[in-house]
């Protein structure tokens, strides 16, 4: 088992390699010089040489992706030029902010897609299905700001029940947290239920036709426990595929709910390196959520064996 | 191609979404004939008008028409959605095709490039692109077009792996056809099913991503109407004139979705097991 993480993580180097050469390259060898990103066009041009000497952009480009490199082995994510602060240490205080908000994201997806899954596959072809599958979709189609919106508009303006926007933490008012992440969370959590919701139809549909199933169903057993014990527990394995690879989607869509409901989250980080054109910060969240996405999907083969005792990890 | 056709055809969540998609072009097309009003053109004599016979859908915080605007707005997002994805369908294309046809150290190389490019989370790729790149309408469909190339050079090249040892392709290696000639003329017209579906999934999450990059105001500018910026536009004045939100969200909404539904029948349309 550790063995197997080992290898997995060891085996993902060369991509994680890769994965910093391409944020390096991202501020670096697309047209634009960061230090007249920095300062605007029609910055002094002794001030922008100053800063280029600082920020050690005159060095050779190899020696300047060496340095940044041998930092993040180190877990040094330099520094952000707009106040000079460390960004590891930043990035580290907002990253719980946007785990909750994630975590409650996706306890609503899967509160909300599996049942509407489990009725849609065992009423196949009716007019149950064909809701599920249109409400399903519209989940995935409808933009994440603009649910917002819309449930900002019904809750906070219309019906007065939950505040718009902010962000309280947990250990100062629990309540008050958890009343403002509903919505939050609702809104991020729609596009993965539309999609848990359609895996795990049409994954349990594929079940069900099976041996086993029928061979449940021979020996009497109930329709409740043929399908939420047998049938759901081999359908899960596309569900967990499903999940792991939305979450470089659920990251994005991180990046608009934190916006529109003020949320200090590390979404919210994204947006902020990028009007503050601090670039050090950018190439950290940028990099940190590939890395994230690397690190669940590592994850989600682990869980393959939890649901499925016939895969095992030598 | 026909029984595909047919079946696509009897879907009828596929056809709402054709339907919904050749209304969105045409209005696009037609705006300058479907309305008298000018998307840009303000009247500071009717800020933020409720829905009337006049104003169809209202008009914004500088008088502007919103169902003008959300008309042209049509243009820039069918535009975006079809230029961007244009540009990852013949980026990764060519990508695709060139690793599966010759394997090797180049498919290695090149297939290590698309998966680190899809260890990034779309959106936050395209944002950190949009970004880098400069906000306008140009670099928003260069910044998603690039963000979509790995999705097309992963599956173009599978199933040119796929289709490589075959004999009609071992047949034209062997008359000694040149490399460009079989891989345009041979393999790519064997793998348009699985592509065309990638397509229109493309293109529904395009249109998604420049309306949030303009959302963010990291897309198109004002004052060219874009549903995206409509939307942050409106977001100040959400208790006064809650119809500048709802209808650019609507359109972003129903053209994402009508994307959507007709690559998904048209998946099950192409899928042998979904026969009916």
């Amino acid at each position: 088992m550790i063995l197997f993480v080992l290898r997995r993580l060891v085996g993902g180097l060369p991509t994680l390699l890769l994965v910093t050469l391409l944020v390096f390259a991202l501020t670096r060898v697309l047209p634009g010089d960061p230090a007249t990103l920095l300062l605007g066009e029609e910055a002094n041009p002794q001030l922008a040489a100053k800063l280029r000497e600082q920020l050690g952009l005159n060095r050779p480009i190899l020696v300047q992706y060496g340095a940044w490199l041998g930092g993040l082995v180190q877990g040094d994510l330099g520094r952000s030029i707009r106040d000079n602060e460390k960004v590891s240490p930043i990035i580290w205080q907002k990253l719980p902010t946007s785990l909750e908000l994630a975590f409650f994201a996706l306890a609503i997806a899967l509160l909300l897609g599996v049942p509407a899954g489990v009725v849609a596959a065992l009423r196949r072809g009716s007019a149950t299905d064909a809701g599920v599958t249109v409400l399903a979709l519209s989940g995935i189609s409808i933009p994440n700001f603009f649910l917002g919106i819309l449930l900002v508009y019904l809750f906070s303006i219309r019906l007065d029940w939950i505040p718009p926007s902010g962000y309280v933490e947990p250990w100062v008012d629990l309540r008050k947290n958890l009343l403002l992440m509903l919505l939050p969370a609702f809104t991020l959590g729609t596009a993965l239920a539309g999609a848990i919701a359609r895996f795990t139809r049409n994954s349990l549909l594929e079940v069900l036709s099976q041996d086993y199933v029928r061979t449940a169903r021979a020996k009497g057993l109930g329709e409740r426990i043929v399908v939420w014990r047998h049938a759901l527990r081999n359908a899960a394995i596309p569900v967990v595929t499903v999940i792991g690879l939305q979450l470089g989607g659920l990251l994005g869509g991180a990046v608009i709910t934190e916006q529109v409901f003020s949320i200090p989250g590390f979404g919210r980080l994204v947006v902020d390196s990028v009007f503050n054109r601090d670039f050090p910060v950018l190439q950290a969240v940028v990099l940190i959520s590939a890395i994230s996405v690397f690190l669940v999907n590592v994850l989600v083969d682990l869980l393959y064996a939890a649901i499925d005792p016939r895969i095992r990890y030598g | 191609m026909t029984r595909t056709l047919r079946s696509f055809l009897s879907n009828r969540l596929a056809l709402a979404g054709l339907v919904m998609v050749l209304l969105l072009a045409l209005g696009a097309v037609l705006a300058p004939w479907l309305t008298h009003y000018s998307p840009t053109q303000t009247d500071f004599t009717g800020l933020q008008q409720a829905p009337s016979s006049k104003h169809l859908l209202g008009t914004d915080e500088l008088g502007r028409d919103i169902f003008s605007r959300v008309l042209f707005g049509a243009r820039v997002s069918l535009v975006a959605g079809l230029i961007s994805v244009s540009i990852a369908l013949v980026l990764g294309g060519l990508i695709g095709l060139v690793a599966g046809f010759y394997g090797g150290w180049l498919d290695n190389l090149l297939m290590r490039l698309t998966d680190a490019m899809l260890a990034f989370p779309f959106l936050v790729l395209a944002i950190a692109l949009a970004a880098v790149l400069g906000p306008s309408l140009q670099n928003t469909l260069i910044a998603i077009g690039i963000v979509t190339t790995p999705v097309f050079a992963r599956l173009v090249r599978g199933q040119a792996l796929a289709e490589r040892p075959r004999d009609y392709v071992q047949a034209a290696v062997a008359l000694g056809g040149g490399d460009l000639r079989i891989l345009l003329r041979h393999l790519l017209p064997n793998i348009t099913g699985p592509l065309i579906v990638q397509v229109s999934l493309s293109t529904a999450a395009a249109v998604l991503a420049e309306a949030t990059l303009s959302f963010l105001g990291l897309g198109i500018q004002p004052p060219t109407p874009s549903w995206g910026s409509m939307l942050n536009a409106a977001r100040g004045y959400l208790a006064y004139a809650p119809w500048m939100a709802i209808f650019p969200g609507l359109a972003i909404f129903l053209a994402v979705l009508a994307f959507n539904l007709i690559g998904d029948g048209l998946r099950d349309a192409l899928d042998p097991r979904t026969k009916k």
